[in-house]
């Protein structure tokens, strides 16, 4: 499997009133044409990873690594410019909630397009027609209904489903998904799911998917990471999820309710020291 | 024996909108009662108009045997209190926790103040460190416990509880539950509970409603729904969906 990103010792801190904050802290994985998954809880770092690979995180944070290298390119090298012609051409992540990552004062379509356009020198005609079939893609039954309609006028799944269109219309090769479906039920949860895996598999994709939820993580995945205080804890195969070593994993995986097991009180998470070192 | 919560046919509108459609249903006292349901499915709505802060146009609702007037009086939030879902919204930013629960017992009239905030907090796990210090500078389980804290400060008999840990991280999610499950057993409470999550409810609940827009789909036990003995597709799609995403091969 020839991989497409290579992540290596990756820094990212923050110079705070109080000090310099260190959100990730010595990551490093590499990444082929797979779905991998990042899990942690809130201020582990998983974010903060995902958005430095694409190139997102806030200008006065600090950023290095010994090696960043996306598909031979080295990541930290790149001129903003060139940053900025290979986001959501060759690298695309998609965001928690639709209410509030699509353009509120743009119809679906318009956005669609403009995502395509800014990277393709395609004419109007043929940028609407790639939209459509994108939206048709997704599986949204009416693709030229909803191509004219505002953000405000569609559910939440068929506003993630709209994203996931505008992420994908310029074909990348590498997909960041930050708790993609996190903002919706659990049924149109799975919909959204199967959409993104499917659309995945048939475009030869990599994926990597950030969420907090272990559990959807690894019905979805083939590999997952599992972060802590900005560092890998523990990475393996998601099918072997069960057989989770480390003792925050298998708090995690312990502590959430099930239906059908009687555990009152519910086992916590006892958080050690060391595992932060 | 009087129902802790009776409604019955309880409706709410939002000007044309009909978000609740004649929902009945009986709480015992010392229960444990469900609400699951996707958004719009009513559940919040339902929990909201028993706490009067829902346009309620049709129905009654029963506390303790009492019918309830159109407007909720001091009487009825001795009895029944309210913890939200975003403790970072639900909480007052510029005022300190002492503050925050100091508020009720004035409203109340009640004088022992310093006794009952020092042991409000610490039955929810918070020492007396917490007392002066702002919303902001907690955690996000922190918060929920202030706002445990200050619903049981006026020992209520009912707790309306809507979502109240899906703000909150797995880990966190398991000590705020077991927290409320530990409050419940010392003050023989009554809770209705409101979660988008089969198994926080099934987990927390004896019996839980299963909703979908506006209306009841169906009434069990969690025993039942563990056993998978229900009987609408609905909640069959809603428990095959709490499983997780399956690869279709």
């Amino acid at each position: 499997m020839s991989t497409l990103l290579q992540v290596e010792d990756l820094r990212v801190s923050f110079p705070t009133r109080t000090g310099l904050v260190q959100a990730v802290r010595g990551v490093s994985f590499s990444l082929g044409k797979e779905r991998l998954g990042i899990v942690g809880e809130s201020g582990s770092g998983k974010s903060q990873t995902g958005r430095a690979i694409m190139g997102l995180t806030a200008e006065h944070a600090q950023i290095t690594a010994k090696k960043l290298d996306f598909n031979g390119i080295d990541l930290l090298k790149v001129s903003t410019a060139e940053r900025r012609a290979m986001r959501g051409k060759r690298i695309a992540m998609i965001l928690q909630d639709p209410k509030y990552s699509l353009n509120p004062v743009m119809t679906i379509g318009r956005q669609i397009v403009e995502a395509l356009r800014a990277h393709e020198p395609v004419g109007g005609a043929e940028a609407r027609r790639r939209a459509l079939e994108m939206l048709a893609a997704v599986q949204i039954r009416d693709p030229e209904r909803v191509f004219n309609l505002y953000p405000h006028e569609v559910s939440g799944g068929m506003g993630q489903r709209a994203m996931i269109a505008m992420m994908l219309v310029a074909g990348p090769e590498l997909l960041i998904a930050d708790e993609p479906t996190s903002a919706l039920d659990v049924t149109v949860q799975l919909e959204v799911l199967g959409i993104l895996n499917r659309l995945v598999a048939e475009r030869g994709m990599g994926l990597i998917f950030v969420s907090h939820d272990l559990r959807l993580v690894s019905s979805f995945c083939d590999r997952v990471i599992v972060m802590y205080a900005g560092r890998i804890v523990e990475e393996l195969p998601a099918s072997r999820l069960t057989e989770a070593e480390h003792p925050y994993t298998r708090g995690l995986l312990n502590c959430m309710p099930k239906i059908g097991a009687d555990r009152h009180p519910l086992p916590v998470l006892d958080r050690k020291p060391e595992w932060a070192l | 024996m009087t129902s802790a919560l009776s409604i019955d046919k309880l409706r709410v509108a939002f000007d044309e909108f009909v978000a609740l459609k004649d929902v009945s249903l009986e709480v015992k006292p010392g229960e444990s009662f469900g609400l699951v349901g996707e958004s719009g499915s009513g559940k919040s709505t339902l929990l909201r108009a028993v706490a009067g802060l829902a346009p309620v146009t049709g129905g009654k609702v029963e506390v303790n045997g009492k019918p309830l007037g159109a407007k909720r009086d001091k009487a009825f939030y001795r009895q029944v209190q309210m913890v939200f879902q975003d403790p970072y919204g639900s909480l007052h930013p510029r005022q300190t926790v002492d503050r925050l629960l100091l508020e009720p017992l004035d409203i109340h009239g009640f004088d022992d103040t310093e006794r009952r905030i020092v042991r409000a907090l610490d039955e929810v796990g918070l020492g007396s460190s917490f007392r002066f210090r702002y919303s902001h500078q907690l955690s996000g389980g922190q918060r929920q416990r202030v706002a445990i804290a200050r619903a049981l400060i006026l020992e209520p008999s009912i707790l309306l509880l809507d979502e109240p840990t899906s703000a909150l991280d797995a880990s966190v999610q398991a000590e705020v539950l077991n927290l409320l499950e530990q409050v419940r057993a010392a003050r023989k409470l009554t809770f209705v509970m409101v979660s988008h999550d089969l198994a926080v409810v099934t987990h927390m609940c004896d019996r839980l409603m299963v909703m979908q827009h506006g209306r009841e789909v169906e009434l069990l036990s969690s025993a039942d729904l563990a056993a998978r003995k229900v009987n609408q597709d609905y909640t069959r799609s809603l428990l095959t969906a709490s499983e997780g995403y399956r690869r279709s091969a």
